[in-house]
């Protein structure tokens, strides 16, 4: 059976001790008041038992200075609480900018994975240890959820949209990896594991791609391998022609998508938007939901021609800055 | 037996099943209800044990994923819209509000049998959609999920719950007006028992987050029916949508739960200490509070979806706010018992169970509420424990603990109590060798809704199924002594436990129309030490 019961699991991020810190802070605080009660209603329910049916005790009605000790004292600790909390939260919520891209799909019942490299992989992560890696996700059915328990972190890939998570494994090992969000039958299998190796190691494994069967991509020197995902995007520009319209060119039918990312869009309605993947997202599949100020509406949708990852791909290459400065 | 006279009661006042299926007596709907519920609880405790059972290995060697999937689906279903959110008000409330504010019934008698039919029409289709293939959404029926990829009874199912809101909404509305609208002379707001301040709380979460429950369910039946885009984004909706419509009435219906419990709570800690409630006020006001504040915690479901952070910490807040009124209860409960007259009859050892209980689910709902631990505990075990120390140990201690209460009451019977007092100790031991171990088995990081787990986790999880076998015993037991108590318990006294309240200063069971002449109330509520010595 399990040889290797715990009650406490792996630790195995950068950010995994700060959460069984504030963990164990709660656990105090908890275990305190449950045996503060405890202990009050057994000696009360002992001390003063009935011990004749004619017993009449005075009331007492209550007592002011009680009820503010008892609201403010357990009030004053939930704060320190949630501040700790929040700050922990938002150490999760906000990635490092050295952070190492992967992508992230979620479909009933696998993950697929792809690093910035090219290489994909099914059910299954490596990465290298003293790195942290962003995962930018998003599910092609149901809502799924990204759980790594020894990592501490957790994110629900939604159809429809990008969300993101991160961390930097402290330790090189094998760690399990969930769907934590119920996604139908066999959600339970929706399962895989994350491998954690020394960096060496993970650029051996990397440039062994090529010999890899689910690689998509195949690197052939590591300068291309830097940016296979990118030229994956750089061809489906080609491919679907969306270079026709999106060149760096006066006249041009589209707007132009160098430099693109990250900077603000002013649109046809008078409002800003900031160039995220989101924004890119929903221009390739919902062209007219947000028209670029001084354009027409002419884009047609290319929603059931690309697939989630493909978009990952665009948009890897828009994100490049290099899309449509370049001529076939 | 005694050997006088036949008093006619609200029993004996009319015979056959017609005369209870036209009742409009509170008292005989009441029963109806309570008939009812033991039905459902029934059938989603056998589900339970599916669970549990599939659950002592870690492989899927019982039930196949898609049979597991609907087990769980439907415990749930049941267990929350067609147990625990009716079981204390629709019962207990029906039977007790009228009698505890001085009332002949309540204020619509007839919208209160309608409730009922409503109650076992939406019960009947549900369980129409369990026996004709089943659901296999969970309880929570998220989208896309439920819209677009189930191939299962989703329709029919959330048609089933759509009627029976419909119950709910009304009984609330009949509390309502009844509580403003019927007390008797000199029952002012400040002297009701805190029992029914309790139910005029939850009564107002029924009444205004349940249509909003409705209105969502109705959305996903459209869109799974006509591929309205609502929440699907393949047609243009947005899947989070659903989950903040969801739980802006499912955090409440929380709430619709514990309230009433926490109003029985206050009733027998005070009649098994003799004494006043501790800080009246305070306790009465605070489920004013966590029914106010209860409306505004919804997202706490959703930390791990992408939300704005800004909006996590917010509602991160106010979920702690709203645990500091379940906080001050738990101390007055406590503090009423200092320098009592502390009896052990069986409702107080529920009553103490309770606390115990809630205690710790209180508790660890703070550690779901902090934001940077909620992230790593969301959809795993531990949250099944929190939630269930909540809803099943808090909401069922307090309504098993009201049942022995007023069992007298309602039937005119003394329980066998040294039977009542084993299946007490029984239940908060089996609960706790249920769910404590899933608390460990959260933190350690199994996700809920699996089916077949890791081996590492199979320990706890044998624990934990160990636990619910002895609860299922502590649940049975009850069911088997009160029915036998009904034909051969002791006749009980109107007062047996010495009890104030003015349910307690009519007869056992009590006539058809409560009181033979409207009492006028002079004492606050709880006044034990003014109070004669009426046992026997």
């Amino acid at each position: 059976m399990a040889s290797n019961f715990a009650l406490f699991p792996e630790r195995a991020s950068t950010i995994a001790g700060e959460v069984d810190a504030l963990y164990l802070f709660l656990v105090a605080v908890s275990g305190f008041f449950a045996v503060l009660i405890a202990t009050l209603v057994v000696v009360f329910a002992v001390k003063y038992r009935r011990r004749s049916e004619d017993e009449r005790p005075p009331a007492i009605h209550g007592s002011l200075a009680l009820e503010l000790a008892w609201t403010i004292i357990p009030f004053g600790l939930a704060m320190v609480m949630f501040f700790w909390g929040a700050k922990v939260y938002l150490a999760l919520a906000v990635p490092p900018p050295n952070a190492m891209e992967v992508f992230v799909v979620g479909k009933q019942w696998m993950w697929k994975l792809q690093h910035l490299e090219g290489k994909r992989e099914i059910n299954e992560l490596h990465v290298p240890v003293g790195q942290p890696i962003k995962l930018t996700m998003t599910s092609e059915d149901v809502i799924h959820s990204f759980y790594v328990p020894a990592f501490r972190i957790k994110q629900d890939a939604i159809p429809g949209r990008y969300t993101t998570a991160w961390f930097e494994a402290s330790k090189t090992g094998t760690y399990h990896l969930f769907c934590a969000e119920y996604c139908g039958t066999e959600h339970a299998k929706m399962i895989g594991r994350i491998v954690v190796m020394e960096p060496a190691e993970y650029q051996a494994w990397l440039s062994a791609a090529a010999t890899t069967a689910v690689a998509a991509v195949p690197a052939t020197k590591p300068e291309d391998q830097q940016a296979a995902m990118v030229t994956a995007g750089a061809e489906l520009f080609q491919k679907l022609g969306c270079v026709s319209c999106h060149r760096a060119q006066a006249g041009a039918l589209g707007p132009t998508l160098a430099n693109l990312f990250g900077h603000t869009v002013s649109l046809q309605d008078g409002s800003t938007v900031v160039a995220d993947e989101d924004y890119i997202r929903e221009s390739i599949l919902n062209p007219q939901a947000k028209i670029v100020a001084g354009y027409q509406p002419i884009m047609p949708t290319f929603k059931g021609l690309v697939n989630e990852e493909q978009l990952m791909q665009l948009i890897a290459y828009i994100k490049s800055g290099k899309a449509g400065t370049e001529t076939p | 037996m005694d050997s006088g006279e036949v008093r006619t009661n609200y029993l004996n006042a009319e015979y056959g099943l017609l005369s209870w299926l036209v009742t409009r007596d509170h008292k005989r709907i009441a029963i109806l209800y309570l008939i009812s519920v033991t039905i459902m609880f029934a059938i989603g405790g056998l589900f339970a044990a599916a669970v549990r059972l599939e659950l002592l290995t870690p492989r899927g060697d019982l039930l196949a994923a898609d049979t597991y999937n609907k087990m769980f689906s439907m415990h749930g279903i049941i267990m929350v819209f067609f147990f625990l959110l009716p079981a204390i008000p629709a019962t207990l409330g029906n039977f007790l509000i009228p009698m505890m504010i001085g009332a002949r019934d309540l204020a619509f008698p007839r919208i209160n049998l309608l409730s009922w039919y409503l109650y076992v029409v939406g019960a009947l289709f549900t369980l129409y959609a369990m026996v004709t293939g089943g659901v296999d959404t969970g309880w929570t029926f998220y989208t896309p999920f439920s819209t677009s990829a189930s191939n299962t009874n989703v329709v029919p199912t959330a048609i089933g719950i759509f009627i029976n809101g419909f119950s709910g909404i009304l009984t609330g509305l009949n509390f309502i007006v009844t509580i403003h609208r019927m007390r008797a002379p000199g029952l002012t707001w400040f002297r009701l028992p805190l029992f029914v301040w309790a139910h005029y709380a939850t009564s107002l979460i029924q009444v205004l987050g349940t249509p909003v429950l409705a209105i969502t369910l109705v959305m996903v039946a459209l869109e799974r029916a006509f591929h309205f885009g609502i929440f699907d984004p393949n047609y243009g909706g947005d899947p989070l949508l659903f989950q903040h419509l969801f739980w802006f009435y499912s955090h409440p219906a929380v709430y619709i739960m514990i309230l009433p419990a926490m109003g029985v709570i206050s009733e027998l800690v005070t009649c098994f200490s003799r004494k006043s409630i501790f800080g009246y006020s305070f306790v009465a006001l605070s489920s004013v509070a966590i029914a106010v504040l209860g409306f505004l915690v919804w997202a706490h479901h959703m930390f791990v979806t992408g939300m704005s952070v800004y909006a996590a910490m917010i509602f991160s807040f106010i979920s702690f706010g709203v645990a500091i009124p379940s906080a001050v209860k738990v101390f007055n409960w406590t503090a009423t018992l200092y320098r009592g007259s502390v009896s052990y009859s069986a409702p107080m050892l529920y009553a103490l169970g309770f606390i115990g209980l809630f205690t710790i689910g209180g508790l660890t709902g703070l550690f779901l509420a902090t934001l940077g631990v909620d992230v790593h505990v969301t959809d795993t075990y531990f949250v099944v424990a929190h939630f269930h120390y909540v809803m099943v140990g808090g909401t069922i201690m307090a309504y098993l603990g009201g049942l022995h209460f007023w069992w007298p009451k309602i039937t005119g019977r003394l329980y066998p109590e040294i039977w009542a007092r084993i299946s007490a100790a029984i239940v908060f031991l089996g609960f706790n060798l249920t769910f404590f171990p899933q608390f460990i088995l959260g933190y350690l990081g199994m996700p809920r809704r699996y089916h077949v787990y890791p081996d590492e986790f199979q320990v706890l999880n044998v624990l934990s199924t160990a636990g619910s076998s002895i609860l299922g015993v502590g649940y049975l037991l009850p069911f088997v002594y009160l029915a036998w108590s009904m034909r051969y318990g002791e006749q009980a006294s109107p007062n047996p436990w010495g009890a104030t309240g003015l349910e307690w200063e009519t007869p056992s069971p009590p006539p058809t129309e409560n009181f033979e002449k409207t009492p006028v109330v002079t004492r606050p509520a709880y006044a034990y030490d003014l109070e004669e010595v009426p046992v026997g």
